[in-house]
């Protein structure tokens, strides 16, 4: 018997933020009031049923599981979600008598008992293969020819890559700033031949920084050099210790299996975006880990036109288990078994300071030179502008981090500059070289409640965590880069001022942190 | 790397790669690899030893707003209205069964207001946005998003527009500092200098007009016509005297705009030199058995006539007697009239044959001077029943005038007036009128349009004739019309001469009519409290 309690719904934002692309979201919301449903309903096991009037005389049979979410419609769209299920979800979440709570009818009850039994056998098989290797390939002796052909052409491609980077440097990179200078698309065309296509992409990558504005010569050379280190590192991968060797053949674009012991944790769904990679579209979903303290980003791919099919609601918390990838930081993961009914709430991540958080990027790169920016909760502070672009400072201390060019112009600035309204809010997102890039943000104060005379900001600490953040990794020295604007003179303040007030702003932070936990804090997705 | 490296300074390393290693050999003698090895020990270290910038000056932070929070429904439901706004920009399509949000932001936010709640920051982009493409939202969204809206727009220059009205969010001084208003007076910006005419004037008329003359004769003169017309609300006859002077002026707008504020005011000496003009024209006519209208129109406009603000020259078309004629009734106060006609009321005035075919012209400037008098007896005199069809009616066939007359009649005479007329003459000419009817809709009204809709599905036309009194209807039904409505949406078998496909139309336009209006009452219920 399934309970009788329904199950907390989503935010009309978390179903909006599951279409595939803007057309299916107007779509959808045209159809997300009560008007063209009929015989819907929802269940306490997440399940929402309905049936939806088209322009044909049959209605459209929608039907959602929550838990997942996955859906089924009648309709003929390719879209996934189609709109049907999302004017669904929308009619669900506004909380509207249209859907009562009741009984699966037949209908409904097929299709979902069906995907509840396959998803139960998917998650034992892969928990019989957790401990046995033996689901591997037929023939492992012709597995590793295969692996060793592949290695050989990559070592190909490295060599090959080399001698033109060579042959770049030894006649200068002004020429990579000729019109018609074709160098790019054809390496990257001969890397895609070795199968090395994380070298491809990098050559891309490559090609549209001479066109990306003042100092370009600079940024060319670190990436070209930063191409020769991952060369040189596939050459002499024999030499390497291991997490760095899978690393590098993650980079190179080996990808791994993920088969390592699954995590299971809470995990906080933080963000939710799409980018579009050449002819597919790449999903990117963020995860933090309630009880293991760890983020995890769940990668998924959908061919052209079609949106990936996990997508995961900003804000719930779901039961389940992931298993990360080898190399990278281990950040990326696959999802394994989901158990129960995501929780539509969660509290942010605790959280730290601006100087934490370079510093923990200092820390990955010391795992992954090649990484671009690590993920990370800001807590207290307060985006700020500052020249062209926008800061985000710690409320109770000195030090800022720029927000990254390419959130200059998402929209999603301007929510996390309303939410704050000059007072400090936690931040979610990815901290690197070029600065910092905002994904989600939670106010300070109760859910949405900023005007409220919530201080707790003010006693925070700014004190950098054990280990002091700076200069760890490779560096030596403290070098403040052009991307961080005039702050090397602040620099050194801060780290000898971090010393000195670290222990106490530490527990300072931590009574604020317990007593916020309880506090239902709104998400706010920012991309 | 295993090789060592003697560090060289990174401006060092790039000047070496643009000009390339073949022109400016390295210190050391690794080439090109070399200098890649360098490049990327630097750019590693660089990062990995990256610090805080120093902050920028942090900007004010925003005003505390104390209003309450929106509940959960209502905020929701504001999320869903904005999204559904930015996903149908640019696109236009067959409506289908499902409601139009955009159309119901208005209400949502008057309603919003009302209970005084405060806008959810997350959404604040969202509603500048909208408030920005749409104009008409701009006084219910800036009000809504409060003083954290204000302090958002400050930030971001597309949204300079929510500034623009409010004084650079400063607030206005207040009576008890006399220095500091003069000196907003002397020394602010036009629009912060009309809203402190306006504010002193609420609180004391005489001290306004004493700031407002202390400048007159030095303000531009289509500065002059902006502080002239903001007199227009709370005039009275303190104003007479200020007004009488800006008859002199040299702007003929200026000198326009005094004489037409003059003569709403009946008691003003202007008005009495108009009425005195106005009776040696009309006058009752006491040839013939009935009684009549007997009109001389004036035959010169003299310098006095033009300095009480009669144009002289007529626009192209029109004959001058009558356009002076017409401007002499219109300024001329509407008391003036029963007195001359032997104790007539307006409608037994505005029923007496005129002569000479002088009717229309005569009319029309009674029209004219009843709205800018707001004489809701007159009105009604010149609106006649609304039976009569609007050509035989008595004032004027102008539906753009009748519904000025409807404006000053009270709320429920004026919904009930055309409820009357779309009874008796169905929706075709009902558009214009409707829209001055207070919303929403009371009964009869309501009653009217929708049996007025269903006649003309069974009269088989289609519904897009009557797209415009639907949109209406949709927002300005009563909600609580929705269950009346429900035997509507279905679809009857289609008459013989219907137009074809017509009644599957007309179904579903009526399911949106019905589902727009529950969702006005989901949205109502909503925003308010449970008692």
């Amino acid at each position: 018997m399934r309970t009788a309690a329904p199950v907390a719904r989503w935010t009309v934002e978390q179903v909006l933020a599951l279409a595939p692309d803007d057309a299916s979201r107007k779509a959808g919301s045209k159809l997300g009031s009560a008007g063209p449903w009929s015989g819907g309903g929802c269940d306490g096991s997440g399940a929402v049923w309905g049936q939806c009037k088209g322009s044909g005389s049959k209605p459209y049979v929608t039907v959602i599981d929550i838990t997942g979410p996955a859906y089924k419609c009648s309709c003929p769209s390719r879209k996934f979600p189609c709109k049907h299920a999302l004017g669904l979800l929308l009619v669900w979440a506004s909380g509207e008598s249209a859907l009562p709570a009741g009984e699966v009818p037949d209908w409904a009850g097929e299709w979902l008992a069906d995907r509840r039994r396959r998803s139960v056998e998917q998650a034992e098989k892969r928990a019989g293969t957790d401990g046995a290797p033996s689901a591997g390939p037929a023939d492992p002796e012709a597995a590793r020819r295969r692996a060793e052909r592949r290695a050989e052409r990559i070592t190909g491609g490295a060599k090959e890559l080399e001698e033109r980077l060579a042959d770049l440097l030894r006649g200068g990179l002004a020429a990579a700033d000729q019109p018609g200078y074709g160098l790019w698309e054809e390496t990257a065309a001969r890397m895609v031949d070795a199968q090395a296509p994380g070298l491809a992409a990098r050559v891309r990558e490559l090609g549209s920084i001479p066109s990306s504005g003042p100092g370009w010569p600079a940024r060319l050379l670190e990436e070209c050099a930063l191409l020769h280190l991952l060369d040189s590192a596939w050459l002499g991968i024999d030499r390497l210790p291991e997490p760095l060797a899978a690393t590098v053949r993650t980079r190179v674009g080996l990808t791994a299996p993920a088969e390592s012991p699954p995590v299971r944790d809470r995990w906080l769904v933080l963000a939710q975006y799409d980018t579009p990679d050449g002819k597919i579209v790449a999903r990117r979903i963020w995860l933090y880990g309630r009880e293991t303290g760890r983020t995890a980003l769940l990668l998924s791919f959908g061919a052209a036109g079609r949106s990936p099919g996990l997508a995961l609601p900003v804000g719930v918390t779901i039961d389940a288990e992931i298993t990360p990838h080898p190399g990278s930081g281990r950040l990326r993961a696959e999802l394994g078994r989901q158990f129960g009914v995501p929780s539509p709430t969660g509290t942010p991540p605790p959280g730290g300071t601006a100087a934490e958080a370079i510093g923990g990027y200092g820390d990955a790169l010391r795992e992954d030179p090649w990484l671009d920016a690590w993920p990370v909760t800001l807590r207290d502070v307060m985006p700020v502008p500052s020249g062209d672009g926008w800061q985000l400072v710690d409320a109770a201390g000195d030090a800022a981090l720029p927000v990254a060019p390419a959130a200059l112009s998402r929209p999603g600035l301007w929510k996390l500059v309303a939410l704050s309204g000059g007072s400090p809010v936690t931040v979610f997102g990815e901290c690197g070289h070029r600065g910092f890039e905002p994904f989600a943000a939670w106010s300070t104060g109760s859910d949405d409640d900023p005007g409220s005379d919530d201080d707790s900001g003010a006693g925070g600490g700014t004190g950098a965590g054990a280990g002091g953040g700076t200069g760890a990794g490779g560096g030596t020295e403290g070098e403040v880069g052009a991307d961080f604007g005039d702050g090397a003179e602040a620099g050194d303040g801060t780290a000898a001022a971090a010393g000195t007030r670290g222990v106490a702003a530490a527990a300072a932070r931590s009574d604020t942190g317990s007593g916020r936990a309880g506090a239902a804090s709104g998400i706010v997705p920012l991309i | 790397m295993p090789r060592t490296i003697t560090p060289a300074p990174w401006e060092e390393l790039v000047t070496t790669a643009l000009l390339g290693t073949d022109r400016r050999p390295t210190a050391g003698d690794g080439g090109a690899a070399g200098l890649l090895d360098a490049a990327a020990l630097h750019t590693v270290r660089r990062r990995a030893g990256l610090r805080p910038a120093a902050p920028a000056a942090r900007p004010e932070p925003a005003p505390v707003d104390r209003r309450p929070p929106l509940p959960p429904a209502a905020r929701r439901r504001l999320a869903q209205l904005l999204a559904d706004r930015s996903a149908s920009a640019g696109s236009v399509g067959r409506r289908g069964t499902a409601p139009d949000l955009t159309e119901l932001i208005p209400q949502w936010l008057a309603t919003a207001n009302q209970q005084g709640f405060r806008a959810p920051a997350a959404l604040l982009p969202a509603l500048l946005d909208a408030a920005r493409a749409r104009t008409d939202l701009r006084p219910q969204a800036l009000t809504f998003a409060g003083p954290r809206g204000l302090w958002l727009a400050g930030l971001n220059p597309e949204w300079k527009f929510a500034l623009r009205g409010s004084s650079g969010g400063s607030s206005l001084p207040g009576p008890t500092e006399p220095e500091a208003v003069t000196r907003l007076w002397e020394e602010g910006l036009f629009a912060e200098r009309v809203a402190l005419l306006g504010a002193v004037r609420a609180h004391d008329p005489v001290a306004a007009l004493a700031l407002l003359a202390t400048t007159w004769t030095t303000e531009r003169a289509e500065d002059r016509l902006m502080f002239l017309d903001s007199l227009r609300t709370g005039l009275s006859s303190v104003d007479e005297p200020f007004l009488e002077q800006a008859l002199s002026d040299r702007s003929r707008n200026v000198r326009s705009t005094a004489a037409e504020l003059l003569s709403a005011l009946p008691e003003s000496a202007l008005a009495g030199r108009m009425a005195s003009r106005a009776l040696s024209c009309v006058s009752p006519d006491l040839t013939g058995d009935e009684a009549s209208v007997a009109v001389e129109a004036p035959h010169e406009c003299d310098a006095a006539m033009e300095r009480d603000g009669v144009v002289a020259a007529p626009p192209s078309g029109r004959g001058e007697r009558s356009w002076w004629l017409g401007q002499l009734v219109e300024a001329t106060p509407l008391a003036t009239w029963p007195a001359r006609f032997g104790g007539r009321s307006a409608r037994e005035i505005v029923g007496l044959p005129v002569a000479d075919g002088w009717a229309e012209e005569l009319h029309a400037a009674w029209c004219r001077a009843t709205v800018r008098q707001r004489d809701p007896e007159w009105a009604r005199a010149l609106l006649g029943a609304p039976s009569l069809p609007p050509s035989n009616g008595p004032g004027t066939a102008s539906l753009a005038e009748r519904s000025k007359l409807l404006g000053i009649l009270p709320s429920a005479e004026r919904a009930g007036w055309v409820a009357d007329f779309i009874a008796a003459h169905g929706l075709s000419e009902a558009f214009q009128l409707l829209g001055v009817c207070p919303t929403p809709w009371a009964g009869p009204l309501g009653r009217a349009v929708v049996d007025a809709l269903d006649i003309a599905r069974d009269a088989g036309s289609y519904p897009w004739s009557f797209s415009g009194v639907m949109g209406l209807a949709e927002r300005c039904l009563n909600p609580a019309e929705a269950d009346r409505l429900e035997v509507l949406t279905t679809t009857p078998d289609e008459p013989e001469d219907a137009s074809p496909g017509a009644n599957g139309y007309w179904s579903e336009a009526f399911q949106r009519l019905v589902s727009t209006l529950r969702l006005r009452a989901a949205m109502d219920s909503e925003l308010t409290p449970a008692v």
